[in-house]
C-alpha cells in the first residue's frame, strides 16, 4: 500500500499517558469488517473517544481541543495484542505519522513501518520528558527527523535518538513499499521454493 | 556452530539477507481468513498479480461467522459482505476455501494442525496474532499484518529481522486441576505482556513434554499475550503421532523423509539462547485474571495484587481495576460472575470440552450464568457429540454452538453486555473485548466449568474433591 514519504516532521503532539494500549483499544474488532481501507480514523479509540451513545467523552484527549498533531506520544507497550493493521491504519488515517513510546510491541510496530507511520522509541526517561513538556505547553513542537534518527523537543532543544533499520529507512524516505522488493525477487523465490516441499 | 531449534527452521527459510535489514523469509503454509485478508486481496489487484503459490494458501471463515443458524444467511450485512469478499477472492485465485457448513470449516489455528497443514519444521504465517498455536509442533508460526498478507500471496515470503531467542523450562510435575491454560496464564503473569517482546520462545522441560499436543497448542497460542513474536515446542513421538494420517500431512515415502528431517528438528545441547527462564511445575495453581491484559493473573486462591506491589504504572494499573470494577487486595474467590465461555482457538479443543464436561458432570448450571460453549470447529463438533460429551452437557443445562471465534473478540452477535462479568477461556481481556464494556476473567475449562455451575468465582478443586454423583 503506497503511503507518504516521511522525512522531517515538526509537530505539536498528542499525550496519551497510559501503559500497555493494546489494538483492541486502539480500534475495536466490531470496527474491522471493512473489505477496503477507508475511513478507520474515525473509530480510532472508539471505546476510549465516544459514550455508547455516541456522544464524545469530554475527558479524552482525542476530544480536547488543547491538544492536536501529527505525533502521538503513548505509554510503555504501545500496541500489544492483536495483529491487526487496522490499528495502524486508524492512526494513520487520524491524521498521525508518528507514534512515540518508550516500549512497542512487535507486530504493530511491523505494521506501522509497513504503513508509514514512523515507530519512535526513546528511553523511559525521555518519554516523561515529553509528556512533562506537553503538560507544561500543549504547544510545544517537536522534531522528528528520520534521516537524522533523532526525536527533538525543540522548546528546551533536548535530543534523543531512535534505531531503525536502514532498509526500513530508505523505504519510509522514499514511499517505497515490501512488496515491490518482494516481487523483484520472484526468481530467487521461485528457485528456492523448487526445493521447499510443501 | 550449535543452534537452537528455532535457529535450525528459521535459518533454512531465508531466501536473502539484508544487510541492517530484515531477512527475506520464505513461508511454507499461510492461512486466510476473512477480516484481515480483503484488503490484501485489494492490493494484489491493484498490481494486477495472482497468488503465487495458491497450493500453499488455505482459507477459512471464522472470525465474523455466527455461531447460530450457520445454515441460514448471514444476517449483519457487513460480515456477510466480508464473507463473500473471502469466498469470492479464494475462487478467483484458486485457494481452498472452507466457508460456513463445510465440514472442514473452523477457527483457522484449530483447523490448520486438524487437518495436517500444520507441520514441524515449517513456517506458517496468518493475519491474526495467534497463530503462534501452530509451534506446539515445532513450526515457527506468528501473526502478521495485511501489508504482509498481501506480501505473502504476492511472493511466499515475508520480510523480518530474525528475532532473539528465549528459552522457557519448566519441570516438575502439575497440581491437581492445573491444566496448560494455566501454565500458560503463570508464565505471562510473571513475565507480563510485554516480557518476550522482540524474543522467539522455546517451552522446554517436563511439563511441555508430558502435555498433550491440544495442551502445547493452549500453551504456544498464548505466547503473543506476552509479547512474544512466537513460541514453539520441539517435536516428539506425540507431534509424529497426531500428524500421520492427516490429511495434508505428507504420506508413503513423503512422510519417511519427512520424519528423518523432523528428528533433528531439537535444540542442540550446548546452543545459547538470549535469555533463559525457569520455574517448577509446582509452583502453579489454577489462575485467573483480575484485570485488562493477559498479565493481570493471579492464583486462584490469591487475591488481586496491591498497586504498590506491581511493575509498572500505578495510574494504568488503577484503571484497569476501575474498569472491572474490583479493588486491590480483594479475594477472587466467590465473586459473582454472569457469563462463561468455553471455545476460541485457545481451549476450544476435544481436551477442552472433555476438561469442562468432567466436571460439570452430574451437576447442574447456576439459573442466572449465561453460558456459551463454542467448539473450535465442525470435527470438534462431531467429536463432543461421538464421546457423549454432548449428552453430559446437556444434563447439566448446556448446549453448544456452532464453531466460530465468537465471544472471543465479539465481532459477532456473541458479545459479553456492559458490566457483566464473563469467566472465558479465550485470550484477552482487554476492556470492551467480549463486547463494549464487558468485564472478562481469563481462565482454564475447568475454572470455567467450576464457575458454570457455582456462578462465581470457585476453585475447582474444590468441586472436584467432591464429585458429584
Amino acid at each position: 500500500m503506497a503511503y507518504d514519504k516521511f522525512n522531517i516532521l515538526e509537530s505539536t503532539a498528542v499525550p496519551l499517558p497510559i501503559e500497555n494500549v493494546d489494538t483492541d483499544q486502539i480500534i475495536p474488532a466490531r470496527f474491522l469488517k471493512a473489505t477496503e481501507r477507508k475511513g478507520f480514523g474515525e473509530n480510532l479509540f472508539r471505546d476510549w473517544r465516544y459514550n455508547p451513545d455516541n456522544t464524545p467523552k469530554e475527558h479524552f484527549v482525542l476530544n480536547n481541543p488543547v491538544y492536536s498533531g501529527k505525533i502521538l506520544v503513548g505509554g510503555k507497550n504501545f500496541g500489544s495484542g492483536s495483529s491487526r493493521e487496522h490499528a495502524a491504519w486508524a492512526v494513520y488515517d487520524y491524521g498521525f505519522r508518528c507514534v512515540v513510546s518508550s516500549f512497542f510491541a512487535d507486530i504493530f510496530r511491523n505494521n506501522c513501518l509497513n504503513v508509514g507511520v514512523l515507530p519512535v522509541q526513546v528511553s523511559p526517561e525521555f518519554l516523561q520528558k515529553i509528556f512533562g513538556a506537553i503538560e507544561a505547553d500543549p504547544e510545544t513542537s517537536f522534531t522528528v527527523s528520520l534521516p537524522e534518527q533523532t526525536f527533538t523537543i525543540n522548546t528546551t532543544r533536548e535530543q534523543e535518538s531512535f534505531a531503525i533499520n536502514s532498509y526500513k529507512k530508505d523505504n519510509l524516505l522514499n514511499g517505497f513499499d515490501d512488496i515491490d522488493y518482494l516481487l523483484n525477487l520472484k526468481e530467487n523465490i521461485k528457485d528456492f521454493a523448487k526445493d521447499t516441499p510443501l | 556452530m550449535s543452534r537452537t531449534l528455532f535457529d535450525k527452521v528459521w535459518d533454512s527459510h531465508v531466501v536473502q539477507k539484508i544487510e541492517d535489514g530484515p531477512d527475506v523469509l520464505f513461508i511454507d503454509r499461510h492461512l486466510v481468513h476473512e477480516v484481515t485478508s480483503p484488503v490484501a486481496f485489494l492490493g494484489l489487484k491493484n498490481r494486477n498479480i495472482n497468488v503465487l503459490y495458491p497450493e500453499r494458501t488455505f482459507a477459512t471463515a471464522d472470525h465474523n461467522t455466527p455461531t447460530l443458524n450457520q445454515h441460514l444467511p448471514v444476517q449483519d450485512p457487513l460480515s456477510a459482505k466480508q464473507l463473500e469478499a473471502l469466498e469470492q477472492n479464494a475462487k478467483v485465485h484458486n485457494i481452498p476455501y472452507w466457508g460456513l457448513g463445510h465440514e472442514k470449516n473452523g477457527i483457522v489455528h484449530v483447523i490448520g494442525p486438524e487437518n495436517g497443514i500444520t507441520l514441524p519444521g515449517a513456517t506458517i504465517v496468518c493475519g491474526d496474532s495467534h497463530t503462534s498455536t501452530h509451534g506446539a509442533f515445532g513450526a515457527i508460526a506468528f501473526g502478521i499484518g495485511t501489508s504482509e498478507v498481501e506480501m505473502v500471496l504476492a511472493s511466499q515470503c515475508i520480510m523480518q529481522p530474525k528475532a532473539k531467542s528465549m528459552r522457557i523450562t519448566i519441570n516438575g510435575s502439575l497440581n491437581e486441576a492445573v491444566t496448560p491454560k494455566d501454565v500458560a496464564l503463570f508464565i505471562i503473569s510473571k513475565l507480563t505482556t510485554s516480557g518476550a517482546t522482540g524474543y522467539f520462545v522455546e517451552y522446554a522441560g517436563e511439563v511441555f513434554r508430558n502435555m498433550s499436543m491440544e495442551g502445547r497448542m493452549t500453551v504456544c497460542n498464548l505466547s503473543i499475550e506476552m509479547g512474544a513474536r512466537g513460541g514453539m515446542i520441539a517435536p516428539d513421538e506425540k507431534t509424529f503421532e497426531y500428524i500421520q494420517g492427516r490429511e495434508f500431512a505428507p504420506k508413503g515415502s513423503a512422510w519417511d523423509k519427512a520424519m528423518e528431517y523432523w528428528q533433528t528438528l531439537k535444540t542442540d545441547e550446548d546452543a545459547v539462547f538470549d535469555k533463559e527462564i525457569a520455574f517448577q511445575g509446582d509452583e502453579i495453581e489454577p489462575m485467573i485474571t483480575y484485570g485488562t491484559n493477559p498479565g493481570m493473573g493471579v492464583g486462584i486462591s490469591k487475591g488481586i495484587p496491591m498497586a504498590e506491589s506491581v511493575e509498572g504504572g500505578v495510574a494504568t494499573y488503577k484503571k484497569s481495576l476501575a474498569y472491572m470494577d474490583f479493588n486491590e487486595g480483594e479475594d477472587m474467590l466467590g465473586k459473582q460472575i454472569d457469563f462463561v465461555f468455553l471455545g476460541s482457538c485457545t481451549n476450544g479443543r476435544i481436551e477442552d470440552f472433555r476438561a469442562f464436561a468432567s466436571l460439570v458432570k452430574g451437576r447442574k448450571k447456576a439459573e442466572h450464568v449465561t453460558a456459551w460453549l463454542v467448539p473450535g470447529s465442525h470435527k470438534v463438533e462431531e467429536a463432543i457429540k461421538a464421546e457423549g460429551i454432548l449428552a453430559i452437557l446437556n444434563e447439566a443445562g448446556f448446549s453448544l454452538r456452532e464453531p466460530g471465534c465468537s465471544a472471543c473478540l465479539a465481532m459477532n452477535d456473541d458479545k459479553i453486555p456492559a458490566g457483566k462479568y464473563a469467566v472465558s477461556t479465550s485470550n484477552r481481556n482487554f476492556e470492551g473485548r467480549q463486547g463494549p464494556g464487558a468485564r472478562t476473567l481469563l481462565a482454564s475449562p475447568l475454572v470455567a466449568a467450576a464457575a458454570a455451575i457455582t456462578g462465581k468465582v470457585t476453585d475447582p478443586r474444590e468441586l472436584l474433591q467432591t464429585q458429584a454423583v
